[in-house]
C-alpha cells in the first residue's frame, strides 16, 4: 500500500495502539494534521501550549504504563516542548515526541523556523532522530517507541523534514517487535548475585529497604509489597517512587530526604542493610553524601548500570529489571526454611517506633486561618485517598507527599528530577484523558499555576474535570522558605501577591468553576462543591502565607542532621 | 590514570555528537579521540583517551555503552595492548641543520614526506612518548607546524573486540 509520509504516522501511531496525541500544529506538521483529520479513532488533544502538550503525554504516561505521544511543530514549537523532554527524561518517562522540521533541502540554511532539534534535544532525550528518507520513516517511528518504554525509559524525539511527511513509500504493518542490535538492555538479575543478596538481606539485624520510581516504572509494586512483608524489614519511598509500596502498611516509614520523614532518615541513617531498588541515589535524598548510610552494606537493583554506585558506592549491584530480579528473590525467600536463620528485627522495630513517636509530620491547625497541611487532609479524607494527584513545584508539592497516602502506584504526578514548575495542570489533564472516570486532583501554588493555566482552555474544551487546588500562600512559598532560613529573611522576589489575578474569574473566564476557601471551615464544602461537579474546578485556597515544610535535611546535611518543626 | 577506550558504533549521522556531547555535558576529559569507518558492516571505531580515576573510568564506559548507537566499548588500558599515533611535522631545516633533520627522522624511524630548500615535512609514527620524544628533539631545530593524529589502539592476541569477530 502506497503512503505518505504524512500517512505513515498516523497509520504506525495506529498500529502501535496509539490512541490519543497531544499536540499543536504548526508549518512543518500539516500534513500530518491533515492525515489525522480522517482518523477520528486517532484522538487528538489540542493543548494550548507546546511544553503543556509535552507535560501532558507524560501524565498521561505516568498513569497509563504506556508511551505518550506528543506532536509539535518545527522551530518554537520544537523549542517550547524542550522543558517537557528535560522533565520526562529526569524522571525516566516514556514518550515519543514527533517534531516538524523545515525540508530537508533547507535544513541548515536558517530557513523559516528551523531549528537544530537534534541537537538541542540530544542532552534532554533518552535518544532522538533525524528521518531523512521516508522509506525509513516506518521502521524509525517503531524504534523511537521500542527505545521510549524499554531499559530505562525515556523520551524519544523524531525529527520530521516536511517533504519526508509528503513523500510517497510504500508501506506494511511490521508488528511492533524491534531489533536494534546495539541496544539490548539486561533485565534479568545475575542469579549469583540475587542469591547473595537474598543471603545479605537474611543476615541483617537492621535491614532497611529503599525504593523509587524505578519500582513503578517496572510496574513491580506487587512483587515489592510481597517481599517487603516476607523480609519484614522497614520501607521507606523516594518522591517518585510513591504508591510503589502501601502507604497504609505498617511496614511504611514515609518518604526520606530532605523533606522525608524523621523515621525513614533515622533508619536509613542507622541501618546495617540498605537494600536499594529501582532508586538513583539523588542529592535530594542522599544529604551529605559522606555520611549516607555510614554502616549499611548496600544493594542496589537496577536497570541501568550508570544509576549504579554513581554517587554512592555499592556492596552488591545488580543489573536488571525490578519486576524480574524480585521475583527471582520473592523464589528463594520462600523456599521452606529459607528465612529460618534470619534475626529476630524486633529490637529494630522497637527503635522504630521511638523515632516514629516524634511525629515529624505535625502541625496546628487552629480556627482563623488555613494551613496548607490541613487542605492536603480534607483532599485525602474526602477522595478517600483514592484520588490520582499531580502536583507542580514547591512547598505544595511537599506537602502533597507527606500528607496524600498512596496505596497504589502510577496515582502520583510529580516533577522530581528536573523540578518544573508548570508540570501539574497539564500532566493532571493527561492523567484525565487515560482514565476518563477517576477524579484527577491538582494540587499547586499560585506561583506555579500561573506558569501553565493556559491549559485551563483545554481541560475546558476537552472536559477534562480537573480538580484544582491552588494553596494560595501569596508567595513562591519554597524560595520565601529558603530565604527565610539560609538568608536572614530577606524575601527577595518571592512575594507574589501584586498582580495575582482572581483565580476564581480566571477560572469562570475559561468556563470552568471558581471557588474559593478563607476560613478553615470553608475547607471541606469547597471540596465538596468541586468533587460533586464533573466540571473543571478551581478551588482558591487562601492559605497561611508562612508556613514552612518540616522536617527538613538542609542541603548539604546529614539525613540524621535534620531540622523538626 | 590515562586510559585508553575503544568504542564501536554505528556509523550513523549524529553519532560522535553524541559522544562527544557526552563527555562534555557530564565534565569527562578527553585527551584525544579519532574515528573512522572499519570494516563493511555500518560500523566506526571510536578510540579516545581520557584521565580520570577509576569511578569516572566506569562512568564513562557505563555512559558511553548507554548511548543507542553504542555497539560496544571496551577499556584497553585493562589488558595488553598495542597504541600507534602518526604525527606529521614540519621543520625549518637550512645548510648544516638539514642532516641534523634527517638523522633524527633517522633514529625516530620515520619518513620525510616532503622537502624545500629550507624545510623537511616528516612522518612519524608510534606511541605518544615516541612522538613526544621526537619532537622534543626537533623543535630547537624549528618546528613550523605539526599535526597528530590522536591515539589509535588494538588489544594484543587473536581476539578481537566482539566475540564472534
Ligand atoms: C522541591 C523538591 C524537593 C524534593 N525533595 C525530595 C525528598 O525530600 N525526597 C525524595 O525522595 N525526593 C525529593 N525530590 C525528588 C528528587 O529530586 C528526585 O527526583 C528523586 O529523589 C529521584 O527518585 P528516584 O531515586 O526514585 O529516581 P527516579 O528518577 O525515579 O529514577 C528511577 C531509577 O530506577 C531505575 N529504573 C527505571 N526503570 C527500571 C526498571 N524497569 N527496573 C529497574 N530499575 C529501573 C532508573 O535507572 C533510575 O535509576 C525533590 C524534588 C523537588 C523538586
Ligand atoms: C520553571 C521553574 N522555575 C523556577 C523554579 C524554582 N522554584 C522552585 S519552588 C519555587 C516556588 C514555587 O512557588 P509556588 O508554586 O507558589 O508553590 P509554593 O512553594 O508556594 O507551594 C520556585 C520558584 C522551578 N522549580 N521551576
Amino acid at each position: 500500500m502506497e503512503l505518505t509520509g504524512a500517512q505513515i504516522v498516523v497509520r504506525t501511531l495506529l498500529d502501535l495502539k496509539v490512541r490519543h496525541v497531544f499536540g499543536y500544529p504548526g508549518g512543518s506538521v500539516l500534513h500530518i494534521y491533515d492525515a489525522m483529520f480522517k482518523h477520528p479513532e486517532l484522538n487528538h488533544i489540542l493543548c494550548r501550549h507546546e511544553q503543556g502538550a509535552v507535560h501532558a503525554a507524560d501524565g498521561y504516561a505516568r498513569v497509563s504504563g504506556e508511551v505518550g505521544v506528543a506532536l509539535v511543530t518545527s522551530g518554537p514549537g520544537a523549542t517550547n516542548a524542550v522543558t517537557g523532554l528535560a522533565t520526562a527524561n529526569m524522571d525516566s518517562i516514556p514518550l515519543v515526541c514527533i517534531s516538524g522540521q523545515v525540508p530537508v533541502d533547507l535544513i541548515g540554511n536558517d530557513a523559516f523556523q528551523e531549528a537544530d532539534t537534534v541537537g538541542i534535544t540530544r542532552s534532554c532525550t533518552k535518544h532522538n532522530f533525524l528521518v531523512r528518507r521516508v522509506t525509513d520513516l516506518a521502521r524509525v517511528l517503531r524504534e523511537a517507541f521500542h527505545i521510549a518504554r524499554t531499559g530505562r525509559p525515556g523520551p524519544v524525539v523524531v525529527d520530521l523534514p516536511k517533504d519526508v511527511t509528503a513523500a510517497l513509500c510504500d508501506y506494511e504493518d511490521c508488528g511492533s517487535e524491534v531489533r536494534i542490535r546495539s541496544y539490548n538492555p539486561t533485565v534479568i538479575g545475575n542469579a549469583r548475585q540475587v542469591k547473595k543478596a537474598v543471603s545479605m538481606i537474611l543476615e541483617a539485624q537492621r535491614p532497611m529497604i529503599y525504593t523509587g520510581g524505578g519500582v513503578i516504572l517496572s510496574n513491580a509494586a506487587a512483587e515489592l509489597t510481597r517481599m517487603t512483608r516476607l523480609i519484614g524489614a522497614p520501607i521507606t519511598n523516594t518522591l517518585m517512587g510513591l504508591g510503589g509500596f502501601p502507604a497504609s502498611d505498617p511496614l511504611f516509614v514515609g518518604m526520606l530526604g530532605m523533606h522525608g520523614t524523621y523515621e525513614a532518615n533515622m533508619a536509613v541513617s542507622n541501618c546495617d542493610l540498605l537494600l536499594a531498588i529501582g532508586a538513583r541515589f539523588d542529592d535530594r535524598v542522599t544529604g551529605k553524601i559522606s555520611q549516607f548510610a555510614p554502616n549499611a552494606k548496600i544493594i542496589h537493583v537496577d536497570i541501568d548500570p550508570t544509576s549504579i554506585s554513581k554517587n554512592v558506592k555499592v556492596h552488591l549491584p545488580i543489573v536488571g529489571d525490578v519486576k524480574n530480579v524480585l521475583g527471582q528473590m520473592i523464589a528463594l525467600l520462600e523456599v521452606p526454611g529459607a528465612r529460618d536463620q534470619q534475626p529476630d528485627l524486633k529490637p529494630w522495630w522497637r527503635q522504630i517506633d521511638v523515632w516514629r513517636e516524634k511525629l515529624c509530620l505535625r502541625y496546628h491547625q487552629g480556627k482563623d486561618w488555613i494551613e496548607p497541611q490541613f487542605v492536603i487532609e480534607k483532599l485525602r479524607d474526602l477522595t478517600q485517598a483514592n484520588a490520582i494527584v499531580s502536583t507542580d513545584v514547591g512547598q505544595h508539592q511537599m506537602w502533597a507527599a507527606q500528607f496524600y497516602p498512596f496505596d497504589r502506584p502510577r496515582r502520583w504526578l510529580t516533577s522530581g528530577g528536573l523540578g518544573t514548575m508548570g508540570y501539574g495542570l497539564p500532566a493532571a489533564m493527561g492523567a484525565s484523558v487515560a482514565l476518563p472516570g477517576e477524579t484527577v486532583i491538582l494540587i499547586t501554588g499560585d506561583g506555579s499555576f500561573q506558569m501553565n493555566s493556559q491549559e485551563l482552555a483545554t481541560c475546558c474544551q476537552f472536559r477534562l474535570p480537573v480538580k484544582i487546588a491552588i494553596l494560595n500562600n501569596s508567595y513562591l512559598g519554597m524560595v520565601r522558605q529558603w530565604q527565610q532560613i539560609f538568608y536572614e529573611g530577606r524575601y527577595s522576589q518571592s512575594h507574589m501577591a501584586t498582580g495575582a489575578p482572581d483565580f476564581v474569574k480566571l477560572a469562570e473566564a475559561y468556563g470552568a468553576v471558581g471557588l474559593r476557601a478563607t476560613r478553615p471551615d470553608e475547607v471541606e464544602p469547597t471540596i465538596r462543591q468541586a468533587l460533586a461537579t464533573d466540571q473543571t474546578v478551581v478551588m482558591d485556597f487562601r492559605v497561611a502565607e508562612e508556613s514552612n515544610v518540616y522536617p527538613m535535611v538542609p542541603a548539604g546535611k546529614a539525613l540524621n542532621e535534620m531540622i523538626l518543626l | 590514570m590515562r586510559h585508553v577506550i575503544s568504542v564501536l558504533v554505528e556509523n550513523e549521522a549524529g553519532v560522535l555528537s553524541r559522544v562527544a556531547g557526552l563527555f562534555a555535558a557530564r565534565g569527562f576529559n578527553i585527551e584525544s579521540l579519532t574515528v573512522a569507518p572499519v570494516g563493511d558492516e555500518g560500523t566506526s571505531r571510536i578510540t579516545l583517551v581520557s584521565i580520570g580515576d577509576k569511578e569516572i573510568i566506569e562512568q564513562i564506559i557505563k555512559q558511553l555503552n548507554k548511548l543507542i548507537p553504542v555497539i560496544h566499548v571496551v577499556d584497553l588500558t585493562e589488558g595488553a595492548h598495542v597504541e600507534r599515533e602518526l604525527m606529521l611535522v614540519k621543520v625549518a631545516a637550512e645548510r648544516e641543520v638539514r642532516a641534523e633533520v634527517l638523522r633524527i627522522a633517522d633514529i625516530f624511524r620515520s619518513r620525510v614526506l616532503d622537502a624545500t630548500p629550507n624545510s623537511f615535512m616528516i612522518e612519524v609514527t608510534g606511541d605518544s612518548n615516541k612522538l613526544d620524544a621526537c619532537l622534543e628533539l626537533l623543535k630547537p631545530l624549528g618546528v613550523i607546524e605539526l599535526v597528530r593524529t590522536g591515539q589509535v589502539a588494538l588489544s594484543r592476541g587473536n581476539r578481537g573486540m566482539i566475540k564472534n569477530q
